[in-house]
């Protein structure tokens, strides 16, 4: 395993190290430690690496992160895990807002709760929270699927395209064109699952699903008021 | 006053509620919704026209046409990047999607700008695989939808361009109607098909240039700092964003005036929102000399380019190269006469089609339509974008020679004057034949 | 478009060092904010009936003892000043409507950034670390401040322009984000009596809050009121007498970080400007929600 201290390396020193392994891959498991809230950490990930950042985090941490799993051991700044690709980000505090924006695929685990806007623009991604999440999650969420273990703030789902959501506990509101649906058999099993490769012990059977009524997928007059 | 067109055997139109804004009135009570269309802004603006360039005489030397080198070459990205791009000529191809356009006007378009030595750009869509082959040097932008975004494409790219706004719609979003949204433009998207798509008009993970400062670190960082990272701004208030784009750490800033085309916005937005390009570049340029960046952090100009005229005055004004779309469009064969019986047939004509987002472009460009698309082939339309980008650069040359000057970029706004009171103000160069520019104080 | 700080000392024994624990995270946000910075310190209060103020004169050699004299022998109070840089904080023993209506008529070429009996109010054009040193932060001793490093978005770079601004006594005001509704806003404040100093959108946020404060609501009606009229995005964080108020707008998109220990509660725009205080990592660290008003104050 190797080690790096970000108050004796830069964030580029580091980076560069993580990227240096896409080429030859000769050390798998990274820790990285006194990350002080710094930006841009281990972001561009494009290796089947483990890497442990034992601290908070800034902005940007795992930004489009193909293959690695990244833990972060505190909290997470805006924009965790953005526009992921593959892999696991797993943040062990709270993170802020817009956690896996427009993100493609992998799993994004926040065990403490997200901030507003959590799955923004999510494209495949599959979202696990353990607490709560803010205003705005999921809004214009095109794929994948986002789970809260806890409440959904207001606006939830707002222009929905075909990403599941499902939610244990309350929902402050639903955006336009978001509404709850029914849980078949195919959903338990899929949050089954998602709660399983998130390592989160919950009963699928207490949460409701949510998803796009798909009003607004064309325009039509009668919708003004929404667009 | 001998014709007036609102004047028909003896009977009188109103100025104010012409047929045009009849049609419209009716249009809207019908539908219910805001018109939506392609091009750009087609009311009249102060332009590019209402310059000229003072030719040298006896106070300065012309350079000969076919003997004198007169540079048309530019490094683009020299403020952080280690890989800067340089252009040939410059005139880019500005950024326009896979979805709004076919993928063979995509690649017509990375063939003829590879000819020329100059660069493309990808659009809101992601980046296909024709355009990163026929590419020499391809600009992948970062947009607020981020379609399509993913690692591999960042990494192939030559520069970044984040995407903060267009001339044509300043502060809106992207738009693509179901009827373009194809079985691949939808998987680029991850969108349903046939969905009307309408994007965000701000990206999802930060927002001022504060947060963006950041974010193109962010960019930096997973590219490990090889390529430029440009910030486009629809031009507005011009003067304010350039000096943030600087804060936030571009190297290179684009600034698409008011004339800039899009695939599908409000018509509201196009004719109402914006200025115009000429009025943008001094705004633009006062700002990068104040901060002392002017040349450092290179500036390219975009909207409503159309001939070597054009880019000379971009350039005179104090650009560092310009882009185009709507005039490489046209160069590939958009509006063609040769379509007119078609255009006919779905209420347009010849020289006046802007419905490209209803994809039945008889053209062949701004499709996904199988048989329409096929009308276009991609070797010959990019062969025709490279003679008129070769027309542009010789144009541009021919009159930096007669202005005496080497280097395209070594022609100065003291090249010019202006033939109204508008575009002295705007463009802030003399009214011809007179020391005076309005607004400005001796 | 900017960087936001504050702290506020519960544990009253920190208070000598209010100023070095604070400089690092002043510093921590020079990336947002380049341009200028500041900051209002509260502490070594004046009694009631006394008015503490920070002036700043446009003559950088401005004769303050000779002003002191004056202030002295024409009103028959109290004073003691000291110069700060370019500024000088006067102790004056008279209520702060006769000291400013004094001021007003024998100088009016004094800049009034502050008044109260608390607040000092300290900034200048530059980069965060030189206006730390210009002013000798890290010395300074209080129970609370709040501070600001700005990137400039529309109006002009100057220490006017810098935050925190002043929104009446003890209050201040700093703001990261940018207001759409800012002018028309301001005309109708100035209609109203309020005065401005520059074209900033803050600075207009700070007038409304002086203007809803004189009218006679607390902070968190005036604060309630700003959700309602203020346009645009924004995070404030308002200095007060007793410690900070933090709001952020509806939509929230700039960012906020709240971090609590037993000795202190701090705010910053990213967590980055809180690593350097004592006890962080096991602080409690939250985000405030949108629309939410917190108020953290000493019991009076």
């Amino acid at each position: 395993m190797k080690t790096i201290d970000l108050q004796k390396h830069t964030v580029r020193d580091l980076n560069q190290a993580l990227h240096d392994q896409v080429e030859e891959c000769t050390i798998r498991e990274w820790e990285v430690l006194e990350p002080k809230g710094q930006h841009n950490i281990a972001c561009g990930l494009d290796q089947n690496l483990a890497v442990d950042i034992k601290g908070h985090a800034g902005y940007f941490c795992a930004g489009m992160n193909k293959k690695a799993h990244v833990t972060i051991f505190g909290n997470a700044g805006q924009g965790v895990a953005e526009n992921m690709m593959s892999g696991t980000v797993r943040v062990k505090g709270d993170a802020s807002q817009a956690a896996g924006a427009t993100a493609h695929g992998g799993l994004l685990v926040i065990e403490g709760n997200a901030g507003a806007r959590c799955g923004i623009s999510m494209k495949g991604v599959d979202i696990v929270v353990k607490g709560n999440v803010g205003h705005m999650s999921c809004f214009m969420g095109q794929a994948g699927s986002l789970v809260v273990c806890g409440d959904a703030g207001d606006a939830l789902g707002d222009s929905l395209y075909e990403t599941h959501i499902y939610v244990k506990g309350s929902v402050k509101s639903l955006g336009a064109d978001c509404i709850e649906k029914e849980m078949r058999a195919e959903h338990i099993d899929e949050l089954t699952d998602l709660l399983n490769r998130a390592g989160v012990e919950e009963d699928p059977k207490a949460f409701k699903r949510y998803g796009s009524a798909r009003q607004l997928y064309n325009f039509k007059v009668d919708n003004a008021s929404a667009y | 006053m001998s014709e007036d067109i609102n004047v028909k055997d003896g009977l009188r139109e109103s100025a104010t509620f012409d047929r045009t804004t009849m049609t419209e009135i009716r249009r809207a009570a019908e539908t219910g919704i805001y018109d939506i269309r392609g091009f750009g802004a087609k009311r009249k603006l102060p332009h590019f026209d209402d310059l000229l360039f003072l030719g040298a005489s006896m106070s300065r030397y012309p350079l000969e046409g076919y003997r004198e080198k007169c540079n048309t070459s530019v490094t683009l990205g020299t403020r952080h990047a280690k890989k800067p791009i340089v252009l040939d000529i410059p005139v880019t191809i500005a950024g326009m999607s896979f979805g709004a356009l076919s993928a063979n006007a995509k690649e017509a378009l990375g063939r003829g700008a590879s000819l020329m030595g100059t660069s493309t750009t990808t659009g809101d869509g992601g980046m296909t695989p024709e355009e990163r082959g026929q590419s020499s040097k391809l600009v992948y932008q970062y947009l607020p939808s981020r379609y399509g975004m993913n690692p591999d494409d960042l990494r192939k790219a030559d520069a970044i361009e984040v995407v903060l706004g267009q001339g044509a719609k300043p502060g809106g979003g992207g738009m693509l109607l179901g009827q373009k949204i194809t079985d691949r433009v939808a998987k680029m998207r991850t969108l349903p098909m046939g969905v009307d798509q309408r994007s965000a008009c701000r990206h999802p993970d930060w927002t001022g240039p504060d947060d963006l400062a950041i974010k193109i670190q962010e960019l930096r960082e997973i590219t490990d700092w090889q390529v430029p990272i440009y910030i486009k701004v629809g031009a507005t208030r011009t003067y304010y964003d350039v000096k943030l784009a600087v804060k936030a750490g571009a190297d290179v800033i684009v600034v698409d005036g008011m004339q800039g085309g899009t695939a599908a916005t409000q018509d509201v937005f196009i004719e109402h929102v914006g200025i115009p390009t000429l009025a943008a570049i001094p705004q633009a340029v006062q700002a990068l000399q104040e901060m002392g960046m002017h040349r450092k952090v290179q500036l390219i100009v975009s909207g409503g380019i159309r001939n070597g005229a054009d880019v000379a005055k971009c350039m005179a004004l104090g650009a560092d190269a310009v882009a185009i779309g709507t005039a490489a469009l046209v160069a590939l064969g958009c509006n063609h006469p040769k379509y007119d019986e078609e255009f006919k047939k779905i209420g347009s004509a010849a020289g006046f089609y802007d419905d490209y987002h209803e994809g039945k472009d008889p053209a062949g460009i701004s499709t996904q339509d199988p048989e329409l698309m096929k009308r276009l082939d991609p070797v010959e339309a990019g062969r025709k974008l490279a003679n008129y980008l070769n027309v542009l650069t010789l144009e541009a040359q021919t009159l930096a020679r007669a202005c005496g000057k080497n280097d395209l970029r070594n022609l100065e706004p003291e090249d010019l004057v202006a033939l109204t009171v508008e575009s002295a103000a705007m463009a802030r160069v003399p009214l011809a034949g007179t020391s005076w520019i309005p607004g400005q104080k001796y | 478009m900017c960087g936001i700080v504050g702290l506020y000392l519960k544990n009253k024994a920190l208070e000598s060092q209010l100023g070095a624990l604070f400089t690092p995270m002043l510093i921590a946000m020079t990336d947002r904010g380049p341009d200028s910075a500041g900051f209002a310190i509260y502490g070594d209060e004046v009694a009631d009936g006394s008015t503490k103020l920070t002036l700043r004169h446009p003559d950088e050699h401005y004769d303050w003892d000779r002003l002191a004299s004056a202030i002295k022998d024409d009103l028959g109070v109290t004073v003691e000043w000291f110069k700060n840089s370019k500024v000088a904080v006067f102790k004056v023993g008279a209520e702060v409507d006769v000291i400013q209506s004094y001021l007003a008529e024998n100088a009016a070429d004094i800049l009034i950034l502050s008044a109260g009996q608390s607040i000092e109010i300290l900034k200048e054009v530059g980069l965060p670390k030189n206006i730390a040193e210009t002013f000798n932060l890290a010395s300074m001793k209080g129970s609370h401040i709040i501070g600001h490093t700005r990137m400039a978005t529309e109006s002009a770079v100057t220490m006017e322009g810098s935050h925190p601004f002043s929104t009446g006594q003890d209050l201040c005001l700093v703001h990261n984000g940018s207001l759409s509704n800012h002018n028309r806003l301001r005309e109708e404040l100035k209609r109203e009596g309020v005065t401005f100093q520059t074209e900033n959108d803050s600075e207009v946020a700070a007038g409304y809050l002086t203007n809803r404060l004189r009218k006679g609501d607390t902070l968190n009606e005036a604060l309630t009121n700003a959700l309602k009229d203020l346009d645009g995005f924004f995070t404030f964080t308002i200095g007060t007498r007793d410690g900070f108020a933090v709001v952020r707008d509806p939509i929230a998109c700039k960012p906020a970080v709240m971090a609590e220990t037993d000795d202190y509660v701090a705010m910053a725009s990213e967590y980055q400007a809180l690593t350097t205080l004592p006890g962080i990592e096991n602080a409690k660290v939250w985000e405030p929600e949108p629309e939410t008003i917190y108020v953290w104050e000493r019991d009076q």
